[in-house]
């Protein structure tokens, strides 16, 4: 045991010695915190347009004004003919146009009607669609204060409650996602390239002639990694909670078991990585195009699962973090116990109890 | 300039004698426009809602049924109440719940007006919306069906905008035109960084750089002979995913091919250069795709690959200042998707110029022949 | 051949790494010519010298002549004036020999004939002409060391300096190698050579021993042994390192 202790604490001198693995360890999930939290978002603001009057009258100005200061848009650019459009949408100087037809509030007030014209550079699809969502919100608010048209409409009024998310924001779609994330590249794509560098240089053949068991160099190895892992996990839920303002509704005690659940998966397949490959190189290649890029595109992170083509669908079911993330979102955000989510977590069980197997036949084989 | 054919000689010999380098060159294009386009859509394919009808009447069952018609709502249960559709939402089996209240049938016909609840799990605000937004047209077409069938309302006639909007250069909507182009940028940005910028390193790390160092060989001809073969590669990878993503979602060509290729070139000088200086300052392989690594994913998503910059917060804008992605995936839609003229770009040109002539010399003044 | 105008003219060089004194004060002279040769212990300042001599380190401070440029503003053109050969063996591994040879012969700007000429020559010399298409790192060690030396003498420096050339050769191959040392300076070359084999400091013109970056004696095999009344230079290292 003592041995095992001073072969730990050699392991944790190696980690923090280099500062450019404390990068790493630390610097990518502040990084990514506040990118996700701060960068990383669609809500339409400061978005540049044109606007053509062509009837500069008291409702046409008067609804510019209410466009302009609503902080949605900023007026770049007031062409005086269609053939500058073009133009000012490939230089990229303004993203909407906005049109009023002559004669604007002589119409509304006589034929109570009257057009507005949007053209939206839809190059950006997404921003294109809520830009165009927004003028059209505002142009039909203005129109009602005006004409104090505040009476039920005729139809069927849909009254939306938004569940679990009543402001709608985006940090509580990227916090419970970002803890796997974070976990795959600690866990998983450190582990990975630790045992990898021991065995690049030989070392690790030396370790093997040591007293120490193999799995206790095994053990050596990933347990740094562990703590530094779950220490992660715990600084994204608390900045989450006190910056973010995201919280946990459910069980905190099954959602911290699911996420060491997460972690031994995540250090399995990272030592499962390790006895495929036999240089850091591939190692680091294996890591990014295996681990992290699935991990952020395919899992749901930040583009949902059901938007895929099938077949992606159906590759993402192999990968780990699509099934914790959905976890995560559960448990943190909607208060769903293990009820809603055990397959979720015997499909990791399983997949650990996987790799694990694998490794260690990978593992005998060499041995021999 | 004989010099520098030779080390271009060698250069190329060692890429292609590398196994693992012509998949790399082939399948990387393949994987990222194929896989990564495709996966990377905020377009919505299927709405899994569930119904709660209260009314079992007439009007909802035709509601209902206009609902089912639409190729995009997939109704997954009709549970008895409430709370039970609520556990639906909770286990993730739909997105979002419609609930008809009693007397639906009744309030549409005495009264003109009915009142639905929709509850939606907006986790993903944005996907929330879209569904959202799917429902009410559905729901607003019944329902103006319904009026029109019947007896015209009593209301005093309205005030209201016509407002058509156009969406130009790509009126369908479609996301894959947004995503290849910046996708591509991903593509020759990894190119270079990854496979050109780590290459100096690999030769500090083998000591062959030694050698080097003791000839009378030039800095500059050195630093150009590392880049110059992965320009090459960058451009050949560039042209590569544009015909596959030309063939795959035929995505438009509008502009000059010959202007997106120059800028192309400079974009290029400008990440190689970015991956040699670190190389430079990195004395190990691992060091330097760990600083590499790090350095990429702040710029990619910064760069507007994904969100608008015009959303970012003021300090996240002057930091793309220095972010060449973001002048890159700039020029990549411009120049692709709104036929954008050099005239038009003439400012993330410049921009992109300055970075690439600075970061150049910077590798090379950093290079040390001496230590 | 031995002369005594000097090619390499060192005073009081000094390199230091933090507090570590690597050089401490070195003062020495390499005649045009002769094999100099660098004896003692590792890590006694052996490289960090042959280093700062071929450019590849500054000093701290000193004054250093290399065929007759000065070593702070004259390094590109001592860099065409000498061959090196490093400790690491540091050709390319992944090149055939052909391909090693027409790179470095190229940097050097030999011309497609002299170059021919030279690789012909020295293919020859070797016995490696019918593998003049195998991957250097596929050749045993060996070949490797005598390959990276005649590379390092292949466009014909004033000197070449060789960092431990022998390190792990056999006997026999490291006979070969200094017969490969001894035809360079029939050509003319100065060898300025590293070693930790004493049985290597005999074949050398002069000898100079090193400990803890200092040069606690200087002089040839001949007259060491005299005046440490020696038989051999292992004894005499064995005595002065005491």
């Amino acid at each position: 045991m003592n041995r095992f202790l001073a072969f730990l604490q050699k392991e944790f001198h190696h980690i923090f010695r280099d500062p450019r693995t404390l990068v790493i360890l630390f610097g990518i999930p502040i990084a990514q915190l506040l990118l996700f939290g701060f960068v990383l978002t669609n809500e339409v603001r400061n978005v540049k347009i044109g606007v053509v009057d062509h009837s500069k009258d008291y409702l046409s100005i008067r609804m510019t004004q209410r466009l302009l200061s609503s902080g949605f848009f900023q007026l770049a650019a007031t062409p005086s003919s269609e053939s500058e459009y073009e133009g000012l949408f490939r230089s990229g100087k303004v993203k909407e146009i906005i049109v009023f037809e002559p004669d604007f509030g002589r119409r509304i007030m006589k034929e109570g009607k009257a057009g507005i014209q949007l053209i939206a550079d839809a190059s950006e699809p997404n921003a294109a669609q809520l830009i165009v969502n927004y003028t059209t919100a505002i142009a039909n608010g203005f129109v009602k204060d005006e004409f104090g048209q505040n009476q039920k409409l005729p139809g069927v009024d849909i009254k939306v409650r938004m569940l679990f998310n009543e402001d709608m924001r985006d940090a509580y779609n990227f916090i419970p996602g970002l803890i796997a994330v974070i976990l795959m590249l600690i866990s998983a794509m450190m582990t990975a390239i630790t045992i990898t560098r021991e065995k690049e240089t030989g070392t690790m053949e030396i370790l093997l002639a040591s007293p120490l068991k193999p799995i206790q160099i095994i053990l050596g190895k990933v347990v740094p990694y562990m703590i530094l892992s779950i220490v992660n996990a715990l600084v994204v839920l608390l900045l989450g909670y006190f910056v973010f303002e995201v919280p946990v509704v459910g069980s905190l005690a099954l959602l911290l078991g699911e996420i060491l659940l997460f972690i031994f998966l995540a250090l399995s397949l990272g030592i499962l990585i390790s006895t495929f490959v036999d240089n850091q190189v591939t190692a680091l290649a294996m890591s990014g195009f295996v681990l992290m890029l699935p991990s952020i595109l395919l899992s749901g992170f930040i583009f949902p699962v059901k938007n895929m083509p099938v077949p992606l669908q159906i590759l993402s079911n192999v990968i780990p973090p699509r099934w914790f993330i959905e976890i995560n979102r559960t448990v943190m955000l909607k208060g769903g116990g293990l009820g809603a989510i055990w397959p979720n977590t015997l499909i990791l069980l399983g997949m650990s109890v996987l790799f694990i197997f694998i490794s260690i036949r990978k593992f005998k084989i060499r041995l021999q | 300039m004989r010099t520098l054919f030779y080390i271009l000689q060698k250069e190329f010999i060692q890429i292609f004698r590398n196994k693992s380098m012509l998949p790399i060159i082939f399948v990387m294009p393949l994987v990222q426009m194929l896989v990564l386009v495709f996966a990377a859509t905020n377009e919505l394919r299927q709405v899994d809602l569930a119904i709660v009808d209260f009314d079992h009447s007439v009007s909802s069952r035709e509601m209902v049924a206009g609902i089912k018609g639409n190729p995009f709502f997939k109704v997954r249960q009709n549970p008895e109440n409430t709370t039970d559709a609520e556990n639906l939402l909770i286990g993730n089996k739909i997105d979002l719940a419609l609930v008809i209240p009693r007397y639906f049938d009744k309030d549409l016909k005495t009264n003109k007006h009915a009142d639905v609840q929709v509850l939606v799990d907006a986790v993903n605000g944005n996907a929330a919306q879209l569904s959202l937004g799917y429902l009410s047209t559905v729901i607003g077409s019944y329902s103006a069906s319904v009026l029109n069938s019947g007896v015209k309302p009593v209301f005093r006639p309205m005030k209201t905008v016509d407002i058509k909007p156009t969406y130009w250069f790509n009126p369908e909507l479609n996301y894959k035109y947004y995503m290849a182009p910046g996708i591509l940028v991903v593509l020759i940005t990894v190119v270079g960084m990854l496979l050109g910028g780590m290459n100096l390193v690999r030769e500090k790390e083998l000591g062959t750089i030694e050698q080097i160092n003791v000839t009378p060989l030039k800095k500059w001809q050195f630093i150009a002979g590392k880049l110059l073969p992965f320009l090459v590669i960058g451009l050949f990878d560039l042209g590569f995913g544009l015909l596959v993503a030309r063939l795959a979602f035929n995505i438009p060509i509008r502009g000059s091919l010959l202007l997106l290729f120059s800028l192309a070139s400079i974009y290029l000088v400008l990440v190689l250069s970015w991956g040699l200086f670190i190389s430079t300052i990195s004395d190990t392989q691992q060091q330097a795709t760990f600083v590499a690594f790090f350095s990429l994913i702040v710029f990619i998503m910064m760069s507007g690959l994904f969100t608008p910059v015009e959303s970012m917060p003021d300090w996240a804008q002057k930091l793309d200042f220095i972010n060449p992605l973001y002048y890159f995936v700039k020029i990549m839609r411009s120049v692709l998707l709104k036929g954008s003229n050099f005239a038009d770009i003439f400012n993330e040109f410049a921009a992109l110029s300055v970075f690439a002539a600075s970061l150049f010399g910077l590798a090379i003044f950093r290079y040390r022949k001496t230590s | 051949m031995i002369t005594s105008e000097p090619v390499i003219t060192v005073k009081n060089m000094v390199k230091k790494f933090g507090n570590f004194v690597a050089n401490d004060n070195l003062n020495f002279e390499v005649y045009k010519g002769e094999i100099f040769g660098f004896i003692g212990a590792n890590g006694a300042g052996k490289t960090t010298a042959i280093r700062i001599l071929c450019g590849l380190s500054t000093p701290t401070s000193g004054v250093m002549k290399v065929a007759g440029y000065d070593i702070y503003r004259q390094t590109e053109k001592i860099k065409q004036n000498i061959g090196y050969m490093s400790q690491k063996f540091s050709l390319y591994e992944d090149l055939t020999i052909y391909e090693n040879i027409r790179f470095y012969g190229g940097i050097y700007g030999m011309n497609m004939a002299e170059r021919k000429a030279r690789t012909a020559e020295m293919l020859e010399r070797l016995e490696l002409t019918e593998y003049e298409n195998r991957k250097i790192g596929d050749l045993p060690l060996g070949w490797k060391q005598k390959l990276a030396f005649s590379i390092a003498i292949l466009h014909n420096p004033k000197i070449v300096f060789l960092d431990e050339p022998t390190g792990g050769v056999d006997p026999i191959t490291r006979r070969q190698f200094w017969n490969l040392i001894y035809e360079a300076v029939e050509k003319g070359i100065t060898v300025f050579v590293t070693t930790h084999y004493m049985d290597e400091a005999e074949y050398c013109d002069r000898v100079s021993i090193m400990a803890d970056g200092k040069i606690v004696a200087l002089d040839t095999p001949q007259k060491l042994k005299e005046q440490y009344n020696a038989s051999n230079m292992d004894e005499v290292f064995l005595k002065i390192a005491r």
